[in-house]
């Protein structure tokens, strides 16, 4: 069960896509649909505040699955570390934002866009802290897709060496890539949850869209070792036709699908 | 060069306490044992992994540390050269990337372990600086400039036995400078790694015809010294490349294009390994041979022209 902040936000955010989704020819819609959820709840409960004015964590967050670009932005906006305007702006000439997260840019870790970099990345950064005796976690949120390039699990297989239990991934598993199901494609893909585990990590399988359980799993892991958390979504979470449609990995909704999505959300509010 | 790196690299750490070393299960010789034994955490074998060394360097160096990344040449460059290009160029992310056995120096284990495109691959990419020192003593100076470096480096190292040629140079190593070691009047050799020894060589012969010889290490290949470059092509009327590295992107090919862009009239000879794989065996010499580098041949054709 979703608390009524967290469904509110989530309903808001898909709105707030949707919006800039008219100001720009094509946009990775459904892909951030699958996620946010998780990156809310990342950053709302699970993330430790260092400061509220302006928002500063003692935690840090990487979006491997650098496509997922728009749920990481509207939450960045939410919290006030990007601006409204930074957002109006998005892929525009005058902007910062474009369609993969920037390094530099306000409140992004690191440069994605090509899958399969954030996971070899978060483990130099946690592996520093590890050294350097700092408390802090790293976040990554990587997609199940992104699970088919070779330098995760290379990543994979190293993280439990260094003992890492400052590390935390999330799977936005969708079992959706560009073209079809990664099922399909990949039949021995899933599941997940036992190659993680026979890798070394901690495990915890869970509804990607539950907001509440999301964190209330999260806090109840051991934190012996590095932790994989599969969250089990849908792609184009939201709006019914958006939903498991490879189409809209990748597209901006004509003004009356525009429409019709927008009363879907306001009307699942509701319910 | 792989003994002075690793000494050098252990100096560096003794100071430096945020200096981190992944290797990716190739490591510098015995002379990387202190570093190892002192600096467990610091040591890190990733395993056969490269892309994943690169990765983890620029994340190591996105919390402030030093990283180095190590392997053989063609394993540094070719397979994560993405991780290179996005990781560490396009976020501009001070971590070196070593490669041991630049071009041709695994002679006897094929074109998989040749890395003779490695400077042009390397040097396309923005913010990438590429060093390639010619002997021990300019590793050390190389490898203290990477430590130092604001933004990602290749440093392309021989293997190990290489000689010393630049005890006596003429000027002071200095990154982005390129040096004389030996300074002449007619001729002029620009020439970079190991193969410089053969470079002084031909520089002698050529002096026993009476003519007079500079020989200049082009040590930085990014940025490249064009100044430099630019007066040493007006103060000689002969100007040689010899270099062990594709004619394709390296000094050669740029050292043409600051001649043209200059209006140099010297005359400009050049000498590259040829744009081939030439699937041939044998020592480093005979590999360069087979590309038609030999001071025969070099020599020969200087004296045809």
């Amino acid at each position: 069960m979703n608390g009524n902040a967290e469904k509110n936000r989530c309903v808001k955010y898909r709105k707030r896509i949707l919006q800039l989704s008219q100001k720009v020819g094509a946009l990775h819609i459904a892909p951030a649909f699958s996620c946010l959820e998780i990156v809310d709840a990342i950053y709302y409960k699970i993330m430790r505040p260092k400061s509220l004015k302006p928002v500063k964590f003692f935690d840090n967050f990487i979006l491997s699955k650098g496509h997922g670009a728009m749920a990481q932005y509207v939450v960045l906006e939410h919290l006030g570390i990007l601006l409204e305007s930074d957002l109006n702006n998005l892929c525009q000439s005058s902007g910062k934002l474009g369609g993969h997260p920037d390094y530099g840019v306000p409140g992004i870790e690191a440069s994605t866009g090509s899958l399969g970099h954030g996971l070899p990345i978060a483990i130099g950064m946690a592996l520093a802290d590890k050294v350097f005796n700092i408390d802090r976690i790293v976040y990554v949120v990587m997609s199940d897709g992104e699970m088919q390039e070779g330098s995760v699990w290379e990543a994979m297989l190293i993280a439990p060496n260094l003992g890492l239990n400052n590390l935390a991934v999330f799977v936005d598993s969708n079992d959706f890539q560009v073209l079809d199901r990664i099922s399909k494609i990949n039949p021995n893909f899933y599941p997940i949850i036992e190659k993680a585990q026979s890798f070394g990590w901690e495990t915890i399988e869970i509804d990607g869209h539950d907001s509440r359980l999301i964190y209330e799993k999260f806090v109840k892991r051991e934190g012996k070792t590095p932790l994989m958390v599969i969250a089990n979504t849908v792609k184009g979470k939201g709006v019914s036709f958006m939903e498991n449609n490879p189409i809209w990995n990748f597209r901006s909704p004509s003004k009356s699908e525009y429409d019709s999505a927008f009363k879907e959300l306001d009307e699942g509010l509701l319910t | 060069m792989r003994d002075a790196f690793a000494r050098t690299l252990y100096q560096i750490a003794k100071k430096n306490p945020k200096v981190f070393i992944v290797v990716a299960d190739i490591s510098p010789a015995a002379s990387m044992a202190l570093f190892q034994k002192e600096f467990p955490d610091r040591f890190i074998n990733i395993g056969v992994a490269e892309q994943s060394m690169i990765g983890m360097c620029a994340g190591l160096a996105m919390r402030g540390c030093t990283a180095f990344a190590y392997t053989i040449a063609t394993f540094a460059v070719y397979r994560p050269f993405e991780q290179i290009r996005d990781d560490l160029c396009y976020q501009n992310i001070p971590v070196a990337v070593v490669g041991v056995g630049g071009g041709v120096a695994y002679s006897t284990l094929g074109g998989t372990h040749h890395a003779q495109e490695d400077i042009a691959v390397m040097s396309a990419l923005p913010n990438m600086s590429v060093i390639a020192p010619c002997d021990p003593l300019e590793t050390e100076l190389a490898t203290w400039a990477c430590s130092q470096s604001k933004g990602p480096v290749y440093l392309r190292l021989g293997k190990a036995g290489e000689p010393v040629l630049t005890a006596d140079a003429l000027e002071p190593f200095q990154f982005g400078k390129l040096r004389y070691l030996r300074k002449g009047k007619d001729v002029c050799i620009f020439s970079y790694g190991p193969i410089m020894k053969m470079a002084m060589e031909i520089g002698k012969k050529i002096e026993e015809t009476g003519q007079t010889v500079s020989v200049i290490s082009v040590h930085t290949l990014k940025p490249l010294d064009k100044e430099g470059i630019t007066s040493a092509l007006k103060a000689h009327q002969k100007v040689i490349v010899i270099e062990e590295h594709s004619e394709e992107g390296g000094l050669s090919a740029k050292t043409k294009q600051i001649a043209w862009e200059n209006n140099a009239d010297c005359r400009l000879f050049t000498f590259s390994l040829k744009d081939s794989f030439l699937h041939t065996y044998g020592s480093q010499q005979d590999i360069w041979k087979a590309h038609g580098l030999d001071a025969c041949s070099i020599l020969n054709e200087l004296l045809i022209s």
